[in-house]
């Protein structure tokens, strides 16, 4: 136990996983260290091993029914109300930013502010992206031929390892919005803004499985995780070996899961646009016949 | 070690009881006590076990052979018990090694359709007696019984009359399993204690040396309607109870657990619990059973996931 100048005690936190609105350890029961830029001890975090993965993905399942059944319209209402938490916990994601990623403050400020605008960007989507990625279809012959985008199911994300809240929700909350539930790797070295965000989630709307939060080393998770017969889709933003990102991409095909390369070089503070959105929902199309 | 001293041959008080009903409830209460906590700890320890993979693999298959694959709901269609049928005799349609269950267990009034299609390959298993209250008239429970016998079921899952047994008539509840027996005929009889019900392991312990005593082929721990069903520190004492009443009468009677069991995790668990308690003599589907629906699914999950090396998800076996 260490003082600080006030002659306090310090609180040294060990954090946990989030695991369908849950908080478990990681069933391995390891943790590892957590340090600020500049070096100095932070926390320790839970490092999730391949049962942590494996019980996410039945978490992540269970919660996929509920949330893929509510309608476009309380999923947008329910993504903003994230946004509305995250608001009310500014400073300490503001710390939490400046912490891990250095830098001055003000840009730490104005990283919460994009990710918080982003998380209402995307809410917004929810009733439209039917509209905007859907069509009815001209056909030759008595039909009213559709197309909707439905959700995939389980996505599993890795989040970028540099941009710790911004990159983190720009890979949460395209998935999330079209229906999907996800399970979100936080960036390694800077996980706590990820960790933040689940005492955000887990005290606002968000059913339980929906968004699930582990903290680890992607690499040791990830090959399990692609060659899972029950994730839909994977997102491998985070993942900064290529080698890596070949191999997974590999595996995931074994039970042909959509699978979303790095990009090569990430601007996370740029209009993000909808192809996040549309890489992880499926196009259903509908024949209706037309007549008396 | 008090675990240790906790697994030894409990030391019968008396000599086993003669047919008069005040012999029996003497015998019956005269049973030593059961240690609770000891209970609880020794099936929590016996629970921690790690299993290598070639062991797991073992296991799995084990436990799929002792599965009685079971429907019991109120909706329960001749389509649904079809398809229970053609499940249960071949698991994994992918894969031709995965081992049939060892019977299907569905309400007398389907006995007969579960006959036709699993024809002479598994037992079938049919709960009678009013199941799940058992509260009706003995001449009720008997037709019950003998109907199900003759529609093709092999096997009768009964329930005792808890409100009797609680109230302290052992007797009424020993003449009815006899009686029961009787109307069996051929089929194997297994006793359904409902331990959720009796409260205490003591009771479990009474409960299990009755329906043994009165002739049960097999004691089933639960109807799986009513909560808590099957858990480890009861599957314990009715373990130990076929363990002494082995020692004592020379045979051997097979214990079903069932209600709850849902992955193969606890399935395996429940495999150390017998292996440990009753022996190596009991790992075989004629003396020890799951009742269950949704563990059969887990299973041939990790049945895959060991086959092929990744996890595999719900998407890969059927719904029912």
């Amino acid at each position: 136990m260490t003082e600080n100048p006030t002659g306090r005690l310090d609180v040294r936190k060990t954090y946990k996983l989030f695991v369908g609105g849950a908080f478990p350890r990681s069933e391995s029961g390891r943790t590892y260290e957590v340090t600020a830029a500049d070096g100095t001890f932070l926390a320790n975090a839970a490092k999730a091993s391949r049962k942590d993965a494996r019980d996410a993905v039945l978490a992540a399942r269970k919660g996929f029914g509920a949330w893929n059944a509510a309608t476009a319209y309380n999923r947008c209402q329910v993504l903003y109300r994230i946004a509305e938490v995250m608001e009310g916990r500014r400073d300490q994601f503001v710390a939490d930013v400046l912490a891990a990623e250095g830098g001055s403050a003000a840009a730490a400020a104005d990283q919460v502010d994009a990710a918080i605008d982003r998380w209402v960007w995307y809410a917004g989507w929810a009733d439209k992206l039917a509209q905007v990625l859907g069509s009815a279809n001209p056909v030759a012959g008595p039909y009213f031929n559709f197309s909707v985008p439905e959700p995939t199911g389980v996505v599993v994300a890795v989040a970028p390892q540099d941009s710790s809240l911004l990159g983190l929700i720009s890979v949460i909350a395209p998935a999330v919005v079209s229906g999907n539930a996800v399970i979100v790797i936080a960036s390694t070295a800077r996980p706590l803004p990820a960790i933040t965000l689940t005492e955000v989630l887990a005290t606002s709307d968000v059913p339980g499985g929906v968004i699930n939060v582990l903290t680890g080393d992607p690499a040791e998770m990830m090959p399990w995780l692609a060659t899972h017969a029950d994730v839909n889709a994977i997102d491998l933003a985070g993942i900064t070996d290529a080698d890596l990102a070949v191999s997974l991409e590999r595996d995931a095909a074994g039970t042909v899961k959509r699978v979303r390369r790095p990009d090569r070089d990430p601007n996370w503070s740029a209009d993000p646009g909808l192809s996040r959105i549309r890489d992880f929902v499926e196009t259903k199309t509908v024949w209706h016949p037309m007549g008396v | 070690m008090s675990s240790a001293g906790y697994s030894r041959q409990v030391s019968l008080p008396h000599a086993l009881p003669d047919s008069s009903p005040a012999s029996l409830r003497a015998f019956l209460l005269g049973l030593p006590g059961v240690d609770e906590v000891g209970a609880v700890s020794r099936a929590a320890m016996l629970g921690t076990r790690s299993i290598k993979n070639d062991t797991k693999a073992w296991a799995i298959d084990t436990a799929i052979s002792m599965v009685d694959l079971t429907t019991l709901e109120g909706m329960d269609t001749v389509g649904k018990v079809r398809a229970l049928c053609a499940k249960a005799l071949r698991p994994d349609p992918t894969d031709a090694t995965a081992p049939s269950v060892a019977a299907v267990c569905v309400y007398g009034d389907l006995a007969g359709v579960a006959r036709e299609a699993v024809g002479d390959g598994l037992h079938v298993a049919a709960v009678a007696t009013a199941f799940p209250s058992g509260r009706a008239s003995l001449d009720v429970k008997l037709i019950d019984t003998k109907e199900a016998v003759a529609a093709g079921a092999d096997e009768i899952d009964m329930v005792i009359d808890r409100g009797a047994f609680l109230s302290g008539e052992y007797a009424r509840v020993f003449d009815e399993i006899v009686a029961v027996k009787q109307a069996c005929g051929h089929a194997h009889l297994k006793v359904i204690l409902e331990t959720g019900e009796l409260r205490t392991l003591d009771n479990v312990r009474r409960a299990s040396w009755l329906a043994m005593l009165a002739g049960a082929d097999f004691i089933k721990t639960s109807t799986g309607k009513v909560t808590p069903a099957a858990t480890p520190p009861v599957t314990l004492v009715m373990l130990e109870a076929v363990r002494d009443f082995e020692a004592a009468t020379g045979r051997r009677i097979g214990v079903k657990a069932a209600g709850g069991i849902r992955t193969s995790k606890d399935a395996i668990k429940y495999l150390v619990l017998v292996k440990e308690t009753a022996g190596d003599p009991w790992l075989t589907p004629d003396l020890f059973r799951f009742g269950a629906s949704t563990l059969l699914n887990d299973l041939l999950l990790q049945r895959q996931r060991l086959a092929t090396g990744h996890y595999s998800g719900p998407d890969y076996v059927t719904i029912d």
